[in-house]
Formats: structure tokens, sequence, C-alpha cells
């Protein structure tokens, strides 16, 4: 079980975790169970979740068009990863299922497990144009794609407390110098500037990645990715890490950030209840809000986009969080039966998807999708996200996720250790280049 | 009801079948212990040798696991983290049983006797051993926020002051520490009450007429005659918290850093999500290692395994 990707549903997973744990011990034997299209039929295999529905829809409107039918299993959230992980090379393995890309799916890259889904896309030209370019790219692995963008996109937006700024007479920043006068603002005024969920390391990991990414761009992490850890060498690591360490300085989180959740709620009531000006967190930050404090969600939540550092030489309209989930088809699947799958995951582009989608409260990624956006609950943050990817020279996917699940616990050990101050940034830098 | 009446109805037929096989000894044999046998073996002892055979492979949870001989085991010689983990869970088991045996012994002495409300009080003690871990350590999570739990009103006062106890290593340890005893003090209650109640009461009307008094009689009797109780409770009590998990998984995620890592939670971390299958397999062999070592020693030493009477002389 790695870290829970769709956060906005953490709450009630938790309760389940031990459950599952439990459940995933005795489906990883991998006996019954369902999976194996020995009986002629696609097995889709989605992350259940509040966003499925959009699947179940879709495999309908397959349906009517295709002789070998899809079938959809629901795998309950927590449990996913696992689940996939287990049944890949037996014979109960999805024909086509739901990921993360990235690290997700690079040690079934390794082992040949995926299709290579670049031909597909080389023969339809409309696919390779039905979505945005940074989208289906931060899904490839090593240059080749083998997924197909088929949910909303979450990327990392500094949301933050319109009344809480309005009272202070502040507006939200627009470069760091604002930033740092900020958080003399809201300390001033007894509010915490920056709810942080210390106890949840991953939230802490988002502000490591987009200030490397402002230091020194995406291609920092990309260059770690394909060359390995000696490459977080790089000095705006060191940099990002000694501005973590300032932020904690200043006290820019509080005093007692440490102790806070993510998923327990404490850091998104903290920050609801006007007790902390901002929250640097995933796009799914509105729908938590959304069901916890449905008030504040509708009218006190304000959004902006993470600034530039000084001396930073990375693009400030980079984007990091999570592009999206995709589909990648299994490479065992041979003739007519491949061919099946690759006019199942092209319907993932279609306007109806598209439409699903946003009726459901995703922003989708889709090229053509701004004209669809009025249909959403809330245009403007739909608006907002939607163009903030698509200007977005680079979206760079949460580091958790994009690397091999072996660098995740030491990664997160290391960030949570940093904001504690039980690493300084060097030690932070040496650290992730021991993993 | 309905199986029950016929099963009493066969069982005289049965009977004098297999007292005449077995020389009138009317002991089952080895088939009736076969189901349960064999459930072990599959479900416990085949698991444990796989996990013993894992440890010596590189596996990353698909395809096939690769030999490497005794790599994971010098890995896990040099890994300073490894060595944290297996000195916190050591502390805990001590701390554990340091905290909890005296408060379960009282505890359990206590609801063995008659007192007005003893049964409700009992009732009400052994509340928290119903709930499901999980679901307690989440309410003790939100009990420990430090903006909107009860540890930003009370923190201050043990010394935590913002309410930042999850965020200090002895704070994180030590909720640990309190929130797994109050969850498993009760069962220990019940084991120690039990064992109570099992005194012969006329060892007390001796004492009384004696002129032994409460305090007297505790040490000089009630004490000695649940030493093997003791060593009972004992032996769960330090097993149970070398193998403590999903409070640590909830309540701390082995943090701040890696102050509360514990042996099962590395093992965890490693296994589930880092998928090293194979570093976690000997994480989890040391770990076998260890708690089976101890409770041995522990029934040798106290001379548990002789059970000797605790009514020899009466």
């Amino acid at each position: 079980m790695r870290i829970p990707r769709s956060r906005s549903t953490l709450r009630a997973s938790t309760l389940t975790a031990a459950v599952l744990l439990f459940a995933t011990a005795l489906t990883g034997c991998g006996s019954g169970g369902p999976g194996g299209s020995d009986d002629g039929s696609l097995d889709v295999w989605v992350y259940q979740d509040a966003s499925t529905k959009v699947q179940r829809e879709v495999i309908k409107r397959f349906n009517k068009t295709s002789d070998i039918k899809a079938k959809l299993t629901e795998v309950p959230g927590e449990g996913y990863s696992d689940k996939m992980r287990t049944s890949m090379g037996t014979p109960n393995a999805p024909d086509v299922f739901f990921n993360w890309g990235g690290g997700s799916i690079s040690d079934f890259v390794r082992k040949d497990m995926l299709l290579d889904l670049d031909p597909a896309i080389a023969k339809d030209p409309e696919l390779k144009k039905a979505f945005i370019p940074t989208i289906l790219d931060a899904g490839a692995i090593d240059g080749k794609h083998y997924g197909i963008p088929m949910r909303g996109m979450q990327p990392v937006i500094l949301f933050y407390n319109k009344e809480v700024f309005e009272d202070a007479g502040a507006s939200p920043p627009e470069s760091w110098d604002d930033l740092l006068g900020l958080i003399d603002t809201f300390k001033g005024a007894g509010v915490t500037p920056f709810a942080l969920a210390g106890t949840d390391a991953w939230t802490e990991l988002m502000w490591v990645e987009y200030l490397v990414d402002r230091y020194g761009g995406a291609g920092v992490f990309r260059k770690v990715q394909s060359r390995g850890m000696a490459a977080w060498d790089d000095p705006a690591v060191l940099k990002a890490a000694q501005t973590v360490r300032d932020l904690v300085g200043r006290g820019a989180f509080g005093k007692n950030y440490k102790s806070v959740n993510y998923t327990a709620d404490g850091a998104s009531t903290l920050f609801a209840k006007g007790k902390a000006a901002m929250h640097l967190m995933g796009s799914w930050e509105y729908a938590n809000q959304k069901a916890n404090q449905p008030a504040f969600a509708k009218s006190g939540l304000g959004w902006t986009t993470f600034p530039a550092v000084p001396g930073g030489s990375g693009d400030p309209r980079s984007v990091v969080g999570n592009p999206t989930n995709y589909w990648s088809v299994n490479a065992k699947l041979k003739g007519d039966e491949r061919k099946t799958a690759i006019e199942f995951v092209k319907f993932a582009a279609g306007q109806d998807y598209s439409k699903d989608l946003i009726a459901n409260g995703d922003v989708p990624t889709t090229s053509d999708a701004a004209a669809l956006l009025a249909e959403h609950e809330n245009p403007d943050y739909a608006r907002f996200q939607y163009d903030l990817v698509k200007r977005a020279p680079d979206f760079t996917l949460s580091w958790d996720q994009a690397l091999p699940a072996t660098y995740t616990p030491p990664l997160q050990t290391a960030v949570q250790k940093l904001f504690n101050g039980q690493l300084s940034p060097a030690g932070f830098v040496d650290a992730l280049k021991g993993m | 009801m309905a199986d029950a009446a016929p099963t009493r109805a066969r069982r005289p037929a049965r009977q004098p079948r297999r007292s005449v096989g077995r020389a009138g000894v009317g002991r089952p044999g080895v088939v009736w212990a076969l189901p349960g046998a064999l459930f072990f073996v599959f479900f416990a002892v085949a698991p444990m040798l796989l996990v013993g055979a894992l440890a010596f492979t590189d596996w990353d949870g698909i395809g096939t696991p690769s030999w490497t001989g005794m790599s994971n085991w010098s890995r896990l010689w040099d890994d300073p983290e490894t060595h944290q983990a297996i000195r916190l869970s050591l502390v805990l088991t001590v701390l554990t049983w340091v905290f909890q045996t005296p408060l379960a012994l009282l505890l359990g002495v206590w609801a063995a006797g008659r007192q007005r409300n003893r049964a409700v009080l009992s009732a009400v003690f052994f509340l928290p051993l119903l709930g499901s871990s999980v679901a307690l350590a989440l309410v003790w999570k939100s009990l420990l926020d430090p903006n909107f739990g009860l540890v930003a009103d009370i923190g201050p006062a043990l010394g935590f002051a913002d309410g930042d106890l999850l965020g200090s290593s002895n704070g994180a340890f030590g909720a640990i520490l309190f929130v797994t005893a109050w969850q498993f003090i009760p069962l220990h209650t019940l084991i120690y009450q039990g064992g109570a109640r099992a005194i012969p009461r006329s060892l007390y009307d001796a004492a009384a007429i004696d002129g032994a008094g409460t305090v007297r009689q505790f040490f000089s009797i009630t004490l000695p005659q649940l030493r093997n109780t003791v060593v009972t409770s004992s032996v769960i009590m330090v097993v149970g918290a070398l193998t403590f998990f999903d409070t640590v998984l909830i309540l701390t995620k082995g943090g701040p850093g890696t102050d509360t890592t514990i042996v099962p939670y590395l093992m965890y971390k490693n296994g589930f999500q880092a998928f090293d299958l194979g570093y976690a397999s000997a994480v989890a062999t040391i770990l076998v290692f260890v708690a089976t070592t101890v409770s041995l020693l522990l029934v040798r030493l106290t001379g548990f395994a002789a059970m000797r009477s605790t009514r020899e002389g009466m």
C-alpha cells in the first residue's frame, strides 16, 4: 500500500485500511477473485471511489459498439496498488487497468508486462491531439507512452482563505517577497500563515517539489529519474531544502505543524476555520472542503499559483501534483483482444467521457475541454485549474509516485526529518543521494 | 439445537468402540488433532518457512524472487533505521510491561471482589477491548490533534507547548505506549480477575484470624497465588508489544522522522510501501526469532513450564 492517491476520500478509507490489509493478504494468494480474460471478455480494473461512475458509463457505451465486451472490476481504493501488483504476471491479471503512471507501473514496464501505446498513438493523430501534451507525457516512461489519461487533473494549488485575507487587508502572494511579507502579516494577526500537516509527509513533499521546480526547473527531477539518485546533487535541491528551513524558522507553518494531520482533516479544518491563512494542497482540497465545510468551499476558498523564487531558473508557470490517472493495457493481449483494448482506452478521449467527468466535478485533461467547463459546478475553479495546467510547460508528477515504490518510504522520511529539523539541508541532500 | 440433538444421540454408540481400541483410555487420538494441526501448518508454519526463504532473496512482488544470499542480512546489520527499530521495540516492550502489569493486577484483584458497583465499573473498564484497534486509534488521533483535540487544552500541562505531542519524539512514543495500554489493560485485568477469583477463600479467612490486614493479605496470599497468572499475562503482553502495528500506522506513521518506527512497522514499510519483500522478510524473521526467544525465556525463567501448582501443601 503506497500513499493513497485520491486524497479526497482518505478519511473514510483510513478506517477500512486494516481490513483491506487483511483482504489484500488473501487476494495476494492469487486464488479465485475476478480477473482473467479466458471468457473472451475484456477485464477492466478501476480504483473504486466517487469517480468510478464515469467508468461505469463508458463501459456501457463501449459495449454497445463492440463485439468483445468489456467488464468492469471495481477494486476498493486503499488496496488497489497491492492488488494490482500481486495480480500482474498471474493469470488473474487485468487486461486494461487504472494506474498513476510513473513509479506505479515502471516495474511492470521493466518486465515487459505493458503494451507500448506509441504505435497506436502514431497511427491515430486525433488521439495524440486529444490530450494536453504535458499530461500525456507525464505518464510516459523512458519516453514511451504506456497510459491514456482517464480521470480529472489534480495539480497542487496554493489555496487561501478569503476572509482571513480581507481581515488582514492582504492580497494573495504574487512573488516570493509577497509571500515572506504575508508570513509576518499573519503572524502579527495571530493566524498561522500556512496550514501544514506534518504527520503526513506527502503534504510536506509538495513544498519541496514546488521549490525545487522554481529554483532549478522540471529538469532537476527528470535528471533524477533518468540518471538515478546521484542527481539529487543539483544545487536547486539544496537551495529548496534551505528555503524550507528558512520558512520553518520564520514560523510560516506555526508551532505545532509536526503534530497536525491531513487524513483526519486536521490541516483542512485549521484552514477553513480561519486559524491558518493559506494551504498548499492538491486540487482535491476543494472536494474535501465541500464535504466538510460546504459554506467555506462555496464562498471562502480562494486559489492562486505558487510564486517564483528569487534567483530561480524554473518556469513559474510549471505545476507539480498528479497530472491524472491512466489506462494501461496488458502486453499479454494478442490479436482482436489487443485491438479491442486499444479501442476501449480511446473512448477516454471522447467528448461524452469529458462531459461525464465534468458532471462528476472533475476537470478533464482533454485539449478541447475548455468549452465544456461552464457545466462544472464551480466553473471559475475548473477554468483556473484547466488554464493553469494547459499553459504549464511542465507538469511534474509527485515524486513519491514518479519514482519506483522502493524509494517512497526513505523519501518521505527524509522530507519529514527536514521539516522537523532532524536533518540539515545538506543532510537532506545526502539522505536523498543515499536512497 | 437441531444439530446438537443427533450428535448427542450418536455419541454413546461411538464411545465403546474407541475405548476398545485404546485399551480403555477414552482419550482422543492423533486424528482428532489433525484438522487443527493442518490449519496450523498451512497458515502458520508454511508461511513462516516461506518468509524465512524469502529473506534470502530479492523480490519486488512481481515476477520470480531471485536468490541474493546474505545481502539482506548484511544490509540489516548495517541499517541504522533497523537498529533504531529494534531498540524502540525492546524499550516499548519493557515499558509496556512495567506500565500495564501493576495496573492490570490491581484492577483485576479489585474486580474479583464483591464490592458495590463492582460489576458496573468492571463492565466500563472492559469497554476499550471491544472496539476495533483501528477505530480506537482514529479516535485517539482526533483527541491528539494539536489544534482541535483534547491535547490542545491539556498538552501544555503535560509539557507539550501548543499541543505539539505527536510531533515530539517522546510525546509520540508516549502516545503509543498510553493508547495501547488503555486498550489492552482490560484484557489483562480480566485474566487477573479470573486468577484472583480462583484463590481459595479459606486462605484469606485464616489470614484474617491471624490478624493480617488487606495489604499484608495482598502481598502474602494474592500475589504468590497469582504467580502463574502473572506469567501468562506477561507472555501475552510481551509478545503483543513486540507486534504492535495498527496503532503506530494510524497514530504516528512511524514519525516524527523514524522515532516511533518499531520493528513491525518497519516490516510493513519495507514490504508494502517499498515492495522490498526480501528485506521485509528478513526483518520479519528477526521479529519471529526475538518474540519466540523472549516468550520461551519468560516461561523458562519463571518455572512456568513445570506447571507447579500454587496449591502445594494445601
